[in-house]
């Protein structure tokens, strides 16, 4: 039963670690889906879990943070819009220079605000989103294994958990199911038809920018407020990359996005488990694999070796109107 | 009408748009520190004073811009292929791999203008391929360089890791990195050339590495407007499509701009590996490969303009530094919201002014 339990404890950390990036992959999926590259995930995650700590910390009101990482979010979002929509200029670069501005801006203004070397003093308990448990629990704690999976892996995880798990459907029926999500594809393979019926490009897809602005900001509130309660330096660590990572190895789809963030989760997970520990005949397996493995498989995904990555056809393109 | 295709000359084109975006970012940064409470003025002028003051400050300033005009000229190589090679910090940490073993091997055997060739090739030949891959990929499987250079960042930095602390570390020792190369693996110090003006160097690293990024710069030069791949790459650049349909070869274009790119990223290592701490560490790259992208961009891929752009950068990187030490409200991070905010006028917003402009050029011109 000792591996089992193992198994369990990996599984929900694997589950914890997804979460930001199912936010963040989701985010990239509506922006890319209507033809926005935005290498920018990673800075609206980091400016969103600043900003989501900093309210939750000054009101003790998690919702609140959590409002304040969507808002911040979403402005990164227009701006990285107004860029790359209304002035056409380049998506890619947009997108780094809007991380930058995050990774510095974030620790800047939190030195100056609370003079802690860019952190923000901890939320108090009633600021956070705390651990839910579910009904059922302690009924289902002696059934074998299905009693430590669903009170380790299901139940005892904080709203945002649950909400990101709802997005996944939620995104499939907006971007497959809705006239709206059929326009935000059709904007991102041929915004030239988009436009002759009459639809607004701009504006659509300014729509999709922010959609992905309001998902990172769930993201960054996850980050600061729920998974630990403090704003740290720096502290998204190239999670939005591994999102970006996830969103490709996914193939731009959304029940796939999960699966890829769950399993990117998982490697994340087994890292911090497999630190110092040794394998029977193997010796001690660096971590460094296990950090480097999401990247890994992205990049033999996108050599085409897993099937197809096939982007957005007009995907880091702007539109034009006319000449 | 459109004002989209209305040329302008080139001094409003390549001179002041570029000038006012600049502005624009430096207005904004100041706007920042004013926002905290700081004087933005006084910051500047505590900048100015850190980078430019005293003979050390010049050569601390003059190493930074070392550093970005290896990466600026990277990003510039493969941006005139018309490609986004932002991997240029991963070619540059393993280009200090290159640069670390051609040291380790010889330094206890030859004086360091011995070694100084093999550095180069290591670390040249190291940087270009880490950038192979995501150009193979590009070119044979449309994969995109974007994306694949970002993961090759990752992966090339758990590498490094992996190497420091299981193989390089040298026994014993707490920290992950190299023994301390011997001078015949370090390159020396220009303190004979900040004398000639009557300054005194001090602890600052400026060092041999300054030289071999001029006569990179002009290599560059001579490669992009003076030869026939130069032209291919430009070509490729413009349009693709023409460029294939002209005969352009597109695999070998894109590759080979993608191994002098990364040969150029790696190169960088020579700077501070040899150059200063004399040792290969962790993470000792910094983010001068992103600053490469801010640099290219405001040195509109030319590189004089890079030169200029990378001393810019080298001023903001040590000023921001001492400003730290003088007000302490500001951390030296206020350096990478500048950075932040340069590409995002100089780059994404590059086209944001054209409009009005043409409208003030043809009310002038009288048109």
């Amino acid at each position: 039963m000792e591996f089992f339990d193992i198994l369990v404890s990996i599984l929900g950390s694997a589950v914890r670690l997804s979460i930001p990036l199912l936010f963040t992959a989701l985010a990239g999926l509506f922006s890319e889906r209507a033809g926005i590259f935005d290498i920018g995930l990673e800075g609206k995650m980091l400016a969103s879990a600043f900003a989501s700590a900093c309210v939750a910390y000054m009101t003790g009101n998690a919702w609140l943070g959590l409002l304040a990482g969507i808002a911040v979010s979403i402005a990164f979002s227009l701006i990285h819009g107004f860029a790359s929509i209304t002035n056409r200029g380049n998506q890619i670069v947009s997108g780094v220079a809007l991380n930058f501005v995050a990774a510095g801006l974030t620790i800047v203004l939190g030195q100056a605000w609370f003079g802690q070397g860019g952190r923000t003093p901890q939320v108090p308990g009633e600021g956070r989103f705390a651990p839910i448990i579910l009904p059922g629990v302690d009924a289902m704690r002696e059934v074998p294994f299905i009693g430590p999976l669903y009170a380790n892996v299901i139940s005892g995880n904080n709203i945002l958990t649950y909400i990101a798990f709802l997005m996944v459907p939620l995104s499939w029926w907006v971007l497959y199911r809705t006239r709206f999500g059929l326009r935000l594809r059709a904007v991102g393979e041929n915004p030239g038809a988009v436009d002759t019926a009459g639809i607004s490009v701009p504006w659509m897809r300014y729509r999709a920018v922010i959609l992905a602005g309001f998902l990172c900001g769930f993201a960054g509130t996850y980050l600061a407020v729920a998974q630990s309660a403090a704003f740290i330096n720096n502290m998204s660590a190239g999670k939005g990359y591994i999102a970006l990572a996830a969103l490709i190895f996914a193939k731009w789809r959304p029940v796939p996005v999960m699966f890829a963030c769950l399993l990117f989760g998982f490697l994340d997970a087994v890292a911090n488990f497999m630190q110092g520990k040794v394998v029977p005949g193997i010796g001690e397996v660096p971590v460094q694999i296990f950090q480097a493995l999401p990247y890994v498989l992205t990049c033999i995904l996108l050599a085409g070796f897993i099937g197809v990555a096939r982007p957005p056809k007009a995907g880091g393109v702007p539109y034009t109107k006319e000449r | 009408m459109s004002t989209a295709s209305v040329p302008l000359p080139a001094w409003i084109s390549y001179g002041v748009i570029p000038l006012i975006n600049l502005m624009l970012a430096f207005f904004f940064s100041g706007l920042v520190i004013w926002s905290i409470g700081e004087n933005p003025f006084e910051a500047l002028k505590f900048l100015v004073q850190g980078a430019l003051g005293r003979g050390d400050a010049i050569g601390f300033t003059l190493f930074y811009a070392t550093s970005f005009i290896f990466t600026g000229l990277s990003v510039a190589v493969a941006f005139h292929a018309g490609l986004f090679n932002i991997g240029s910090e991963g070619q540059a940490y393993i280009g200090g791999l290159g640069a670390a073993l051609v040291a380790l091997a010889l330094d206890r055997y030859v004086p360091w203008y011995v070694t100084m060739p093999f550095a180069i090739a290591g670390a040249a030949i190291f940087g270009a391929a880490w950038a192979f891959i995501p150009a193979w990929l590009q070119a044979k499987r449309g994969s995109h360089i974007v994306i694949t250079t970002i993961m090759f960042n990752f992966i090339a930095a758990a590498l490094m890791v992996y190497l420091l602390v299981n193989v390089f570390i040298v026994p014993g020792k707490m920290a992950p990195e190299t023994r301390t190369f011997l001078p015949g693996g370090q390159l020396p110090k220009l303190d004979w050339l900040m004398a000639l003006f009557g300054l005194r160097l001090g602890p600052a690293p400026f060092n041999v590495s300054f030289v071999i990024a001029l006569v990179m710069c002009f290599l560059v030069w001579v490669l992009i407007w003076r030869t026939k791949l130069g032209y291919e790459m430009r070509t490729l650049g413009v349009s693709p499509t023409a460029a294939v349909y002209a005969g352009v070869p597109y695999v070998r274009t894109v590759i080979v701009a993608m191994l002098i790119s990364g040969a150029l990223a790696g190169m960088m290592a020579l700077n501070v590996v040899m150059g200063a701490s004399a040792r290969l560490q962790v993470e000792f790259v910094a983010g001068a490969g992103f600053v490469g992208i801010a640099v290219s961009l405001m040195g509109r891929s030319h590189p004089v303009g890079i030169l200029f752009a990378a001393l810019l950068f080298g001023i903001l990187y040590q000023g921001g530094a001492d400003l730290s030490f003088e007000m302490p409200n500001i951390t030296r991070d206020m350096i990478v919201v500048i950075q932040g905010l340069v590409i995002l006028f100089a780059g994404a917003l590059e086209y944001m002014l054209r409009p009005a402009m043409v409208r003030l050029y043809q009310q002038f011109a009288g048109k």
